[in-house]
């Protein structure tokens, strides 16, 4: 059942992920957008899967429930018909192709270096949410703090931005 | 029958029996999508001083009926201009995230053995939000797929509503797990068990001024969440002729309207469980799980009624309030709730902080 499962999630992770970037039918981005999040919420099953509930929901709420709605309102409110005619440029391709590369050779060598199986911790039965909240507040402190200024910068600068008179 | 069913797996049976308590709790939350819109009917006929409709079956009982087979033979005009693939998802995605939602709501006890919740999940409330933030996709894509301008105004205009109402109603319950100190529902439901002051109940909404604060901005949120008055700008009729569903007809539009009804039955559902205890009354040892059969369906009944209570405080509201105009509500959104749901997390922690000190 759970192998089932597993492989349930991960072909549709991986079908909505190709459709995102390559769909035969439509080349409308927010087809493109919808397939990212139907993508964001099997991955959120392949979570489950783990026992990693909290990260599955965390998964949902930010990725397609805030951050892929965001995604909408952008694409929906730029000029759409230019997109859907823009013709594929070589320069832009080889880029593509290069960068995609680089990234498959080191996943491909970091995959090998570790023997699969060995030196796992065990799937928890449950996804702990206490543990998660006093890992982040002991042992991944900083880091966890340095992502909440990255954050509070981020809006810093948008409320900058979008104030028309600065004095 | 029965001896083909004890003949199978613990597992099987469990499954089973969960496939059954799916089935029935969709169609009593559907049954009660139908009477809700008559209810609605009825009580705003009685604030108007009218009868409202009572001609279909006694008392107008078969007018529900009456309406979903209008709304089924309708001509169902699809415009030449829409997206057809968006403009028919849309819908459906209304409707979807208030059924997904009833997995995890514990609407009683035991009845036998089993246990009145599908889903008794450790992550509780987060799933419920999870789900409920994809149900802004249904207004962003009706607006979007019906491709002319008020729509789109529309669909753009409620999806801001809805996310911003989404992080107040997010913040406004932490105070509620910081008292438990888990995000289980049915665990929440076990912390307002007993009495306080020996007769009140020790429901989370007169526990504590917190969590009491807690409750009226869940409210709010709630209300801004499920499209009604006075926060039902998405589809404010008479000022801003309409929203998102402008060009909708037919059963497509019958599924919109149904959606804002099933999110409502769940948005009191999450109220009276988070907040008035749930499935539980503490008097006469109704507080603790059933031990016979009588008993589980009398605390069915109990969260049935609370839940039919807070149907009629969203009617009576409708019927009592002016709407808000779009800035006054970001401006509630966030300049008061959120800040005041935040102040409500500190106080909070500190007060219990203090309290296990002591």
């Amino acid at each position: 059942m759970q192998e089932i499962l597993f492989y349930f999630f991960a072909a549709l992770t991986l079908i909505f992920g190709a459709l995102v970037i390559a769909n035969p039918f439509s080349r409308n981005p927010v087809t493109s957008a919808m397939f990212l999040v139907l993508t964001i919420i099997s991955l959120a099953g392949l979570f489950v899967l783990l026992h990693a509930f909290f990260l599955a929901a965390v998964q949902v709420i930010v990725y397609a429930g805030a951050v892929m709605v965001l995604f909408l309102f952008v694409i929906m409110l730029l000029d759409l018909e230019e997109e859907e005619r823009r013709k594929i440029k070589l320069a832009g391709l080889v880029a593509g192709l290069v960068s995609v590369g680089a990234i498959v050779v080191i996943f491909v060598r970091s995959l090998l270096a570790t023997k699969p199986g060995s030196n796992l911790p065990s799937p928890t039965t449950e996804g702990d949410t206490a543990a998660l909240g006093k890992l982040l507040f002991t042992n991944y402190l900083l880091p966890f703090e340095i992502v909440s200024i990255l954050l509070l910068v981020a809006m810093v600068g948008v409320i900058l931005l979008s104030k028309k008179d600065l004095k | 029958m029965i001896e083909w069913f004890n003949h199978l797996e613990a597992t099987t049976q469990g499954l089973l029996f969960t496939i059954l308590k799916a089935i029935v709790g969709f169609a009593i939350l559907m049954t009660m999508v139908a009477y809700t819109v008559l209810l609605e009917r009825r009580l705003c006929a009685w604030v108007q001083d009218r009868l409202g409709p009572n001609r279909v079956g006694p008392l107008g009982l078969l007018q529900p009926a009456a309406d979903g087979i209008k709304a089924f033979f309708k001509e169902e005009f699809t415009p030449a201009h829409v997206r057809k693939v968006f403009f028919v998802l849309a819908p459906m995605i209304a409707l979807a995230p208030a059924i997904l939602n009833l997995a995890i709501i514990p609407f009683g006890s035991t009845l036998g053995e089993q246990p009145m919740v599908l889903a008794d999940l450790n992550i509780g409330i987060l799933y419920t939000f999870g789900i409920v933030s994809l149900g802004v996709y249904s207004l962003v894509l009706a607006g979007y797929a019906s491709n002319s301008k008020f729509p789109f105004l529309g669909g753009i205009r409620s999806s801001a509503q809805l996310i911003s109402y989404e992080i107040a109603m997010g913040m406004s319950v932490i105070p509620v797990f910081l008292y438990v100190g888990d995000l289980n529902l049915s665990a929440i439901i076990r912390a307002q068990t007993g009495t306080q002051l020996g007769f009140l109940p020790n429901w989370f909404v007169i526990q504590s001024p917190m969590t009491f604060l807690a409750f009226c901005l869940f409210l709010i949120a709630a209300f801004a969440e499920t499209n009604r008055t006075p926060f039902d700008l998405p589809e404010a009729e008479q000022e801003l002729a309409g929203g998102y569903n402008i060009e909708y007809s037919s059963i497509k539009f019958a599924m919109f309207f149904m959606g804002e009804y099933a999110n409502m039955i769940l948005a009191s559902a999450m109220m009276v469980t988070l907040f008035f205890g749930g499935w539980t009354l503490p008097w006469f040892g109704l507080d603790q799980p059933a031990a016979t059969l009588p008993g589980g369906v009398l605390h069915i009944a109990i969260f049935l009624a609370k839940v039919f209570a807070f149907l009629v405080l969203f009617i009576w509201v409708r019927w009592m309030w002016p709407r808000f105009r779009y800035d006054q509500l970001m401006d509630l959104g966030w300049r008061r709730m959120i800040p005041v749901a935040l102040v409500n997390i500190v106080v909070t922690a500190i007060w219990l902080w203090w309290r296990s000190g002591n």
